[in-house]
């Protein structure tokens, strides 16, 4: 039965901010921290400090707590400023249970467009067990991937 | 909100290892119970926690209680995060032209 192998659709987001490439770009990643719902959205919610943005490929992502805890949400994949970057989002989860974020920055007129893509929501759903195997080899390659980035 | 209280239910281990097995399809808590270093009430608890935070399905094959994962947790999800983002989003916004504007 193919129709088990379920794709969900991407979240997808355009919107164009008054600034240049650059300025977008740095405002989203190192300095997240500055626009972030972090009392609301964040593993720590009151207890959160910072949100701490390492700008390279393997850098990770996380807010640290007033109790010095660091929560990780993701690791960066692409960093390519200030075209764009993408990483792995996992907070609160573990990193196997991942999805992925993608953010591309493109000038428009005087401003910058931002068209942002969170994918990969087919690592929650569930496989029919006559496709089984699949599965187990799809498993294997993204837990491959995350060695061969982190390991 | 159902997120947080899936969130919470999948900060346990030996939940997660539950649905990754899940995931690879639906089988019966015996199955589910052979393949991890705990007991099988111990299993039981842990499917009633995930099925009270509805990532969990239990359907009857004929004595057996079979559990597979909840499809409509991952829309619910997805549905969360398309809403997240327009608000966030609008506060990146906000944030990105008042630095801009700076300069």
């Amino acid at each position: 039965m193919s129709s088990m192998q379920t794709s969900i659709e991407a979240v997808r987001k355009s919107l164009v901010v008054e600034c240049d490439p650059e300025r977008a770009f740095e405002v989203f990643t190192r300095e997240v921290g500055t626009w972030w719902p972090k009392h609301t959205h964040s593993i720590g919610d009151e207890q959160i400090v910072e949100i701490v943005f390492e700008e390279r490929i393997g850098g990770r992502i996380f807010e640290r707590l007033d109790n010095g805890i660091e929560g990780e949400w993701g690791r960066v994949l692409v960093w390519e400023p200030p075209a764009r970057f993408s990483m792995s989002w996992y907070p609160g989860h573990d990193p196997s249970e991942a999805t992925e974020l993608e953010v591309r920055f493109s000038p428009e007129g005087d401003g910058t467009r931002v068209d942002l893509e969170h994918r990969g929501w087919e690592i929650f759903a569930a496989r029919g067990s006559e496709i089984r195997d699949n599965y187990d080899t799809g498993w294997g390659e993204v837990l491959g991937y995350y060695t061969e980035v982190f390991g | 909100m159902a997120y947080a209280v899936a969130l919470e239910a999948l900060g346990d281990g030996t939940r997660r290892a539950i649905m990754e097995q899940l995931r690879r399809g639906p089988r019966p808590v015996g199955e589910i119970a052979a393949a991890l270093p705990v007991s099988r009430p111990a299993v039981s608890q842990h499917l009633r926690v995930l099925k009270e935070a509805g990532l969990v399905t239990q359907r009857k094959e004929g004595t057996r209680r079979i559990y597979g994962v909840e499809q409509k947790a991952v829309a619910d999800l997805r549905a969360y995060f398309d809403s997240f983002w327009e608000q966030a989003l609008a506060g990146y916004k906000a944030a990105a032209e008042r630095k801009g504007r700076r300069e």
